[in-house]
């Protein structure tokens, strides 16, 4: 039995009442309930207050560069695809800095889970405008208000047919840690964009605001088999913000597709010089 | 007299240059000769003028020469800008599709279109004609080529083959009885029988870093680097490779790590223009200390520059490249032979050291062919440097960064044995945990800095080649190897004390080695294909010792001998 505490309790560099917080609690949980024990997990991360994460739990860290968390991640699960492999980020690393990887890792579907933890502003660099950020947000930067369109990673990710597209809050940790739960056993890429106070520099989107905006897509009687639905629901936010499994699409994994993996993780394996002599030969 | 013939092939994209030159190079190779062929192309799929050059030697060669023997032209534009190449020489060429204005006897007229109509009722057998009749023009033995013909071609059928082989023939026997000098280009019969390969610096590369066991791959193409990421594609099923084409040269490189990291042997392919967008990446391969290695063809920048000639202009760029201090090392090969044998060895370094490693390579290097002996995978030693689970298993707890002797941390792979693997691209500590006391920056910076000077000790000192207590030593890196080599047989007949020292391992440079064996050298002249002269730099700073004269060259194509000694005669050095 692997419990919360086998993934130990550290220091860690937040601020007092932060959401991240309650998403380390949340990713634990959800970890020790579905049995993994630390040395099979791999957490890769950017750089961000959210990236930090991976320092506050034990097992496997891959903490790289900003906007960097998705592509060291796919190169692990080649290598060993028996590892459960998390890429935690946050919505600068992931949705600015690491756009294109977003995008494409959509696309390629390797069993991995994206936690995003989108307090929609810079925490790090204290106070920067994000792509999610609303508009009219004022910054030290964006003296003007922010103008440029809030990215909504979620229809974004139903618009590329992301396999397991869904939404939690750092205010809920238990409907948070049943989500984290569904999409580690989700087999592809499965987002989970994570609603988060920032106590420090977010002064719009507090935890009062969104308490007062989500539900539980699930009391709604939301079918995640419907793209179309999915994608209506995306796009709601103002006055009411759902949580919960927007959309769930089961095809072929990146790792489905190589073949090679199919006789164990490739770190098992022995490299044979003399095997490449048949090579040469075509060379003569 | 020894054979030493220049054939070049000029035509626009598209006409098949490609195909001729290969199967003339293996059909010479085949017949025993050495054979070294280079291409000149532009940047497009369809038209432009390009040129595929063919020489053939009894004596081993890696360099172009300029005179030109026998010319294929298949444009106008062949003529007017390689008729001045041909001194005594002669063009093949179809005048019903090529006006000619004043005919003499450089030109010799071959029906190409109307011979391959008539013989086999398809006028795309017309190279083939061509081919032939310039075997026909030097007497050459036809069954060589009806065999490489029937290799080439045995997949797309046997109709096929029987009609490339009456094409060639047609041509052959067309050559051998109109041309008005028969056999003025008799081939002497090498004495040494085939054997050997007939490769390109690209497979020898990727046959290098699959005999070293390499499992995965991640790059974005980029000319002149895709042929090797297409190579190791082709074999990946065979040979257990993961390849991915990245959605960028950021994630190919970051790719790379991840797997480096959870324990298997990666690369990346690119050149100058793609590895800019890995220069963090780089960093990150530094701090962490995780292996990896990176194929770079170099190409003219900046920018886009030349994307299909060749220049040695990156050095500089991959001995800095990302921010802060770190060990890097930087191989560079000169023959195929170096290709393979120093891509396999490259991985064994990435993980002893725990660094980043380099393959430099250029566009001339990369896409020439060479002959050479059969490489010999029984060399190739595998030394992952990774602890073992028996060593693992009485370890109380694991720390990545274990500070050591040497520097170098007992590396073990995540979930290994139970232990989880911690790395972080903040300074860290043992743990792999962010640590920003300055203590352990202290610590970390060192331990890293160290394994330099370890590296340092396991750098082969250069190769020295020709002339013992010369006057003037050429130095050279990478690609340079073959011109320069030909320059020194060159200028040792004329009766001139000249060596060659080469480098094929350019960082961190063997500076002990190097000042023993220049300790009584005369003048000191560095080659390179560029414009600053950056080996030159580096070696100056590392050795303290000075070059007295720089020959360089960035007009993006690749050295001939006789454009190295032109430039050693204006510089007075000869």
């Amino acid at each position: 039995m692997v419990s919360v505490e086998d993934f130990g309790e550290y220091e860690t560099e937040w601020c007092p009442g932060c959401g991240n917080f309650m998403i380390l609690k949340a990713i634990k949980r959800a970890l020790a309930e579905l049995g993994k024990e630390p040395h099979e997990v791999l957490l890769t991360s950017g750089i961000g207050q959210s990236s930090k994460l991976p320092h506050y739990l034990k097992c496997n860290v891959f903490n790289g560069l900003h906007g960097r968390s998705l592509p060291p991640a796919i190169g692990a699960k080649v290598a060993n695809h028996e590892l459960t492999v998390l890429a935690v980020t946050g919505d600068g690393d992931c949705y600015g800095e690491g756009g294109n990887h977003f995008v494409h890792n959509i696309r390629r579907n390797p069993d991995i889970t994206l936690i995003v933890h989108d307090n929609q502003i810079y925490g790090l660099t204290k106070g920067q405008a994000s792509p999610t950020s609303e508009l009219g947000m004022k910054t030290k930067i964006q003296n003007h208000g922010v103008f440029n369109t809030p990215l909504n990673p979620l229809s974004l990710a139903i618009s590329l047919d992301c396999s397991f597209v869904s939404r939690g809050f750092a205010g809920d940790v238990e409907h948070l840690t049943e989500l984290i739960k569904k999409a580690i056993q989700h087999k592809g890429l499965s987002l989970v964009d994570v609603l988060q106070p920032c106590v420090s520099f977010n002064k719009l989107n507090t935890f009062k605001w969104y308490s007062e905006r989500v539900y539980r897509m699930e009391e709604k009687d939301h079918s995640p088999k419907d793209r179309v639905k999915a994608f209506e629901r995306s796009l709601e936010w103002d006055e009411r913000i759902p949580l919960g499994v927007f959309y769930v699409n089961e095809k072929a994994t990146f790792e489905d597709h190589l073949d090679v993996l199919s006789s164990g993780p490739f770190v098992k394996n022995k490299a044979d010089p003399e095997k490449v002599d048949e090579l040469l030969d075509s060379f003569i | 007299m020894n054979t030493d013939l220049v054939i070049k092939v000029g035509g626009a994209a598209g006409q098949g240059l490609q195909t001729i030159g290969v199967v003339l190079a293996k059909t010479f190779k085949k017949s025993g000769f050495n054979v070294f062929t280079t291409q000149f192309y532009l940047s497009r799929v369809r038209g432009g003028h390009n040129t595929y050059q063919v020489r053939i030697c009894n004596e081993p060669i890696r360099a172009m020469t300029e005179k030109v023997d026998i010319l294929i032209a298949l444009d106008e534009a062949s003529i007017e800008e390689h008729l001045n190449e041909i001194s005594d020489g002669v063009v093949i060429v179809d005048t019903d599709v090529i006006k000619i204005e004043q005919m003499n006897d450089s030109f010799f007229h071959v029906p190409m279109l109307k011979i391959a109509k008539d013989v086999c009722g398809n006028k795309i057998y017309s190279n083939t004609v061509a081919i032939g009749a310039a075997l026909g023009l030097m007497c050459f033995d036809f069954e060589y080529l009806e065999r490489v013909l029937t290799a080439t071609f045995r997949k797309k059928g046997d109709e096929i083959v029987e009609n490339n082989i009456k094409a060639a023939r047609a041509g052959y026997d067309h050559a051998k009885m109109n041309f008005p000098l028969v056999c003025q280009f008799d081939v002497k019969e090498p004495s040494d029988k085939d054997g050997r390969m007939l490769i390109a610096g690209n497979d020898a590369v990727a046959l290098g870093a699959l005999a070293a066991g390499v499992q995965f791959l991640a790059a974005y193409p980029m000319t002149p680097s895709t042929g090797v990421m297409a190579y190791i594609a082709a074999k990946a099923d065979e040979f257990n490779v993961v390849v991915e084409q990245a959605e960028d040269e950021i994630a190919a490189l970051n790719m790379v790590l991840g797997a480096s990291y959870a324990g298997v042997r990666a690369m990346t392919t690119t050149s100058g223009g793609g590895f800019c967008l890995m220069a963090e990446a780089l960093g990150l391969a530094g701090i962490t200390e995780t292996p990896a290695v990176i194929f770079l063809s170099q190409r003219p920048g900046p920018a886009t520059g030349l994307p299909t000639m060749t220049e040695q202009g990156d050095l500089q760029f991959v001995l800095t490249a990302a921010q802060g201090e770190f060990p890097r090392c930087i191989l560079a090969p000169g023959t195929p032979d170096d290709c393979f044998y120093l891509t396999a060895k490259a991985f064994n370094i990435a993980e002893k050291f725990q660094i980043p490693v380099f393959v430099m390579s250029d566009q001339y290097l990369a896409d020439s062919l060479f002959t050479c002996e059969k490489f010999d995978t029984s060399k190739i030693e595998i030394d992952r440097h990774l602890l073992s689970d028996d060593e693992l298993k009485d370890k109380k707890e694991y720390n990545r960064y274990e500070l050591t002797p040497t520097g170098i941390s007992p590396r073990a792979i995540p979930g290994q044995a139970g232990f989880t693997v911690v790395v972080d691209s903040d300074e860290h500590n043992e743990t792999g945990h962010l640590d920003q006391t300055i203590d352990n920056r202290i610590l970390m910076n060192d331990k890293r800095m160290k394994k330099l000077k370890l590296l340092e000790k396991e750098m082969e000192a250069p190769k020295l080649y020709g002339y013992k207590k010369a006057d003037i030593t050429l130095i050279g890196w990478g690609s340079t190897y073959g011109p320069l080599l030909e320059v020194v047989d060159i200028l040792t007949s004329e009766g001139l004390a000249v060596d060659h020292l080469h480098f094929t391992h350019v960082y961190p440079l063997p500076v002990d080695a190097i000042k023993d064996m220049l300790a009584n050298a005369g003048k000191l002249v560095c080659v390179e294909n560029n414009a600053t002269g950056q080996f030159a730099r580096l070696f100056e700073c590392e050795t303290g010792l000075r070059i007295d004269e720089n020959v360089l060259r960035s007009d993006g194509k690749p050295y001939t001998p006789e454009h190295i000694i032109r430039a050693l005669e204006q510089k007075k050095v000869i």
